[in-house]
């Protein structure tokens, strides 16, 4: 149904960000998943997070991997270059879009099975690498275009809609993002738009791999009763740890909460993260107690949400290679080519 | 007692059967993996060269760290012939008591045996026809070495200096060489000329000497240099304006980049502020390794990877993604054989199909084939113009053989007017100024799009790349008539492409033929050597040899113009013969098949001997 352009019409009192753009010009396509789809909500949520970050549209690079998560870059950010890549390997073609240039935003989205199944390996190493990029992992459970098998982070013990109970134990992207060194990690729910934009947001200012595991039920294949992926199911297990406030310089940042139960961060790039805690015993700078906790919450049947674990100051990929400033895609011949004399040399020391 | 060179007894060496050549000889070096004589080695092969002698080593070496047999085999050849002759060294160094047998057996007749006979080997270890030379390597250097580690390395150079004496090769050069490798550490120097001399004068004082076998200062190296194809590929990767390199570890493409990233620390980098024009990744595996040089190369930065026959398999499918997405991409294959344990340390010209057809559905990929380090520079530079200009994975086709040996070769060249293309990208300006812009319009009829680069427009130019589900204008479609456009622009690209890759170069032979030979890459050399052979034997060739794919019409000419014509190759099923008969529609009778595949490279005595016997067994 892509064919079908969505109208461009604007409602001439429709609000617009400083750099003139109305939420509308941070949308895409008219999405073509089903009705209901959790994944158009987690959309709708970059659309609304770019549009209140004021990001320039077209400095941001979108890219996917294959399945449904990943056809939904059509659906937003229409203004940017996009790239569906094959699946499983988003991951690779992110980090050398990056290290291409350095100056844009990266935002990668993928699904369970792109990321948890064919991808495990890919979206490790992007991790550990530190890239500088928004990673998105749209979780299902279960794979929508080919009609319903179960991913790799189906729950042991979910049921199919077929009525197959799964017997393996499923990844935990969230875990293994924490042991790699994400410098930013976070979970939400496609149904919890309150804490679902904010984490985006923040993780759009993050200037390390953020990496943001949604959980977003299928409609058709995985929101049935004995799904651990479904509305219901989220919705009764969600554990919400934080919620989230981005404020990026241009408000006055005042706290007017009971002590313990804010924390202000201040990212690298100078937005500053306000926490409203639900949990004021929980230290999201503490690697080690974050991956305990959250297996200690698992093992009750809780799903924690919220921001897990942030490093305000990371280092990314580019930092450790230590590359120019300008981006290696604006470098022209006088930076490149060393030129004849420099060769002469080369060819006098091979006599 | 002091040692004569010891001839084994039944009178067969003696100095009337004994090999007697200047400057055109082979030396095979047997080694222990690992035992520090790889350095020795290239000492004795570059002071032959400075003699102003070619000489061409090549590395026969197991895939092994330590302790396994390797060989380094030293064809020195006046006549500049640089392939391998074939057959047995003239004088075998054996060095390994682990391969004895098998290396005595391999000497020429009237050959050379130079072995270490501090504990002497019996004499049914030995032939009744090569000569025997015993030199205590280990009891001289015992003797003036306490340290284990400088007893072992200098036993190397003690040997280097015996074998001097032995062949006349002036020990000037070679102490000048010591003294550019040392440069600045005089002790250094001063220890290993020592050690030289421990040699030299050993088997002055000892043996008669010169052998049979000698060196003589000459002039056929010219102002040619010494470089392997791997760092000649990757300097020219960083003269072609490369920024991102993505590679996994895999023999025998691992050097390239490790020579680029010896380049770029050297030329790439701001000496105040340590800040780098590139990026080097190691990824995780070949998958990872192209897949970021796909993203680079959409985003605008020109980059590679470098890898194998293994690794062109893992990389199929993204290879595929970038023809139909149209992402220029470089991918340096060095070629060797099978998968798996699959003697990676063994040259083969085995991935010709495999890069020309790479990926599933219809594809069709551009390759360059570079015979010598001269063209691994050229064609590594040239190969990232023509990703640009044709939005396509190109692949530079080198092999074990160019790769990982020194080689003597032409001076590299560099005109500083030479501009990088970088193909049809249109600019903000372009799009600000109304100019229709469809990712996947031919508008210039030569099947190339153009194409825009991430971030250039706010509110133009902005597409999304996926495989082969779109329309021209880039929106997701799928339609037949759609997907069938695409496709014929595609083959018109393709067909672009064979007026852009090096044309094929043709040798005539001196007499009138019908007889043709078309042949590429590492084979180079020993066809010339081969042809000339043939000529002895009155057997005339016109010679072609193929440098890139997709055939310019100069290679359907030749084959058009002659009766019958040899393809010579380095694989089991005759590749290039195959993509011939295929692309340009010959009769298959009219090629016939020429191919060596035991991993040793091919040799002018192979060539001729398959040749002249197909031409008997036609005739009769």
């Amino acid at each position: 149904m892509t064919f079908l352009a969505k109208p461009k019409l604007h409602h001439p009192e429709l609000h617009k960000n400083s750099l003139g753009y109305t939420r509308r010009d941070y949308e895409g396509a008219i999405s073509t998943l089903c009705a209901g789809c959790g994944h158009d909500s987690i959309s709708a949520a970059i659309v609304r997070a770019c549009f209140e970050l004021e990001l320039p549209p077209h400095r941001i690079a979108k890219l996917s991997g294959i399945g449904c998560s990943s056809k939904t870059p059509t659906y937003f950010l229409g203004a940017s270059h996009g790239f569906n890549s094959v699946h499983g390997r988003m991951p690779s073609v992110l980090t050398g879009a990056n290290l291409a240039n350095k100056d844009l935003i990266y935002l990668g989205v993928s699904g369970d099975g792109d990321s948890a199944s064919i991808g495990l390996g890919q979206f490790a190493h992007a991790m550990r690498r530190g890239v500088n990029m928004v990673y998105i992992v749209e979780n299902n459970g279960v794979y929508g275009l080919t009609k319903g098998q179960f991913s790799a982070t189906s729950d042991k013990g979910a049921k199919s809609k077929r009525g197959v109970v799964n017997s393996d134990e499923a990844i935990d992207l969230v875990g293994m993002a924490l042991q790699l060194g994400a410098t930013f990690v976070a979970r939400s729910f496609s149904g919890d738009k309150a804490q679902l934009v904010p984490l985006i947001e923040a993780a759009l200012k993050h200037e390390g791999a953020a990496f943001i595991d949604c959980l977003s039920p299928c409609v058709a294949f995985n929101n049935h009763e004995g799904s651990t992926k479904s509305f219901d199911y989220v919705r009764e297990h969600n554990a919400a740890m934080n919620y989230l406030d981005v404020i990026t310089g241009r408000e006055e940042i005042t706290v007017d909460y009971a002590p313990g139960s804010v924390e202000m961060v201040t990212q690298h790039d100078g937005s500053t993260l306000r926490l409203r805690k639900l949990h004021t015993d929980y230290d999201l700078h503490d690697r080690v107690s974050a991956l305990t906790y959250m297996q200690e919450r698992h093992a009750v049947g809780e799903i924690v949400t919220g921001l897990l674990y942030v490093d305000p100051n990371p280092r990314d990929l580019h930092g450790h290679l230590k590359t120019s400033d300008t981006p290696l895609n604006a470098l022209q011949e006088d930076a490149l080519v060393p030129g004849s004399s420099a060769l002469a040399k080369i060819n006098a020391g091979l006599r | 007692m002091l040692q004569q060179i010891d001839r084994v007894a039944q009178g067969g060496a003696n100095g009337n059967t004994s090999l007697q050549r200047v400057n055109d000889f082979v030396v095979k070096f047997a080694n222990v993996n690992g035992s520090g004589s790889a350095s020795a080695n290239a000492l004795f092969a570059k002071a032959v060269l400075r003699m102003g002698i070619a000489a061409t080593p090549r590395n026969i070496f197991p895939s092994n760290i330590q302790g396994l047999p390797t060989w380094y085999e030293v064809r020195i050849s006046d006549a500049g012939h640089l392939a391998a002759r074939g057959g047995g060294p003239d004088l075998m160094i054996a060095m390994n008591p682990q391969t004895w047998d098998q290396d005595v057996k391999s000497i020429e007749p009237g050959g050379y045996l130079f072995y270490d006979n501090t504990k002497p080997m019996p004499p049914e270890k030995f032939r009744n026809d090569i000569t025997v030379i015993g030199v205590p390597l280990t009891e001289i250097t015992n003797k003036a070495y306490t340290d284990s580690r400088q007893r072992q390395l200098f036993k190397n150079i003690v040997g280097l200096g015996a074998l001097s004496a032995l062949i006349e090769m002036d020990p000037a050069v070679i102490e000048k060489l010591l003294s550019e490798q040392f440069k600045g550490r005089d002790k250094l120097i001063a220890a290993n000329v020592q050690a030289l001399n421990m040699g030299r004068d050993w088997v002055k004082q000892n043996l008669d000497w010169p052998i049979g076998l000698t060196l003589k200062h000459a002039n056929t190296v010219g102002d040619r240099i010494f470089i392997d194809g791997n760092s000649a590929a990757a300097l020219g990767a960083v003269y072609g304006g490369a920024t991102v390199c993505a590679w996994y570890p895999i023999t025998p493409s691992s050097s390239l980049a490790e020579a680029f990233i010896r380049y770029c620390g050297q030329m790439r980098t701001d000496k105040a502020t340590g800040k780098k024009n590139y990026a080097i990744v190691q990824a995780e595996d070949e998958l990872a390794s192209i897949g970021m040089v796909i993203g680079a190369a959409w985003n605008g930065s020109r980059a590679f990877t470098a890898t194998s026959g293994p690794g062109i398999s893992l990389m199929q499918e993204f290879i595929g993604l970038a023809y139909f997405a149209e992402i220029p991409a470089v991918i340096f294959d060095v070629q060797r054989a099978g998968p798996s344990t699959g003697m990676p340390t063994r040259t083969q010209q085995t991935d010709i199909t495999a890069c020309a057809y790479a990926s599933h559905g219809d594809t069709k990929h551009v390759l360059l084939i570079p015979e010598d380090p001269y063209e691994c520079f050229e064609f590594g530079a040239l190969a990232f113009d023509l990703a640009d200009r044709l939005q396509t994975p190109i692949f530079v086709m080198l092999d074990l053989e160019i790769g990982m040996n020194d080689r003597l070769t032409k001076p590299f060249e560099w005109d500083d007017a030479r501009r990088l293309d970088r193909g049809k990208v249109m600019t903000a300006e372009d799009l600000e100024s109304g100019k229709l812009f469809g990712r996947y319009l031919d508008v210039d009829n030569d099947g190339i799009a153009y194409r825009t680069l991430p971030g250039t427009h706010p509110t133009k130019g902005a597409f999304f790349t996926r495989g082969t589900s779109k329309n021209s204008m880039a929106r997701y479609s799928e339609e037949g008539a759609d997907y069938q456009e695409n496709m014929e622009r595609l083959l018109k690209k393709h067909h672009t492409a064979r007026f852009l890759v090096p044309p094929a170069i043709e040798r005539k032979a001196d007499a009138p033929t019908k007889l043709g030979a078309i042949y590429y890459g590492s084979t180079s050399p020993a066809i010339a050597e081969a042809d000339a052979l043939l000529a002895e034997q009155g057997i005339h060739l016109d010679l072609l040899r193929v440098r890139g794919f997709p055939f310019g019409p100069e290679v359907e000419a030749f084959i058009e113009a002659h009766d019958h014509v040899f393809v010579v190759e380095q694989n089991r099923d005759g590749q290039l013969r195959s993509l011939l008969i295929n692309e340009l529609e010959i009769n298959p009778k009219k090629l016939g098949k020429v191919v060596h595949y035991d991993g040793t490279p091919i040799s002018a005595r192979f060539i001729a001997g398959a040749i002249a016997a197909n031409i008997e067994k036609a005739a009769q």
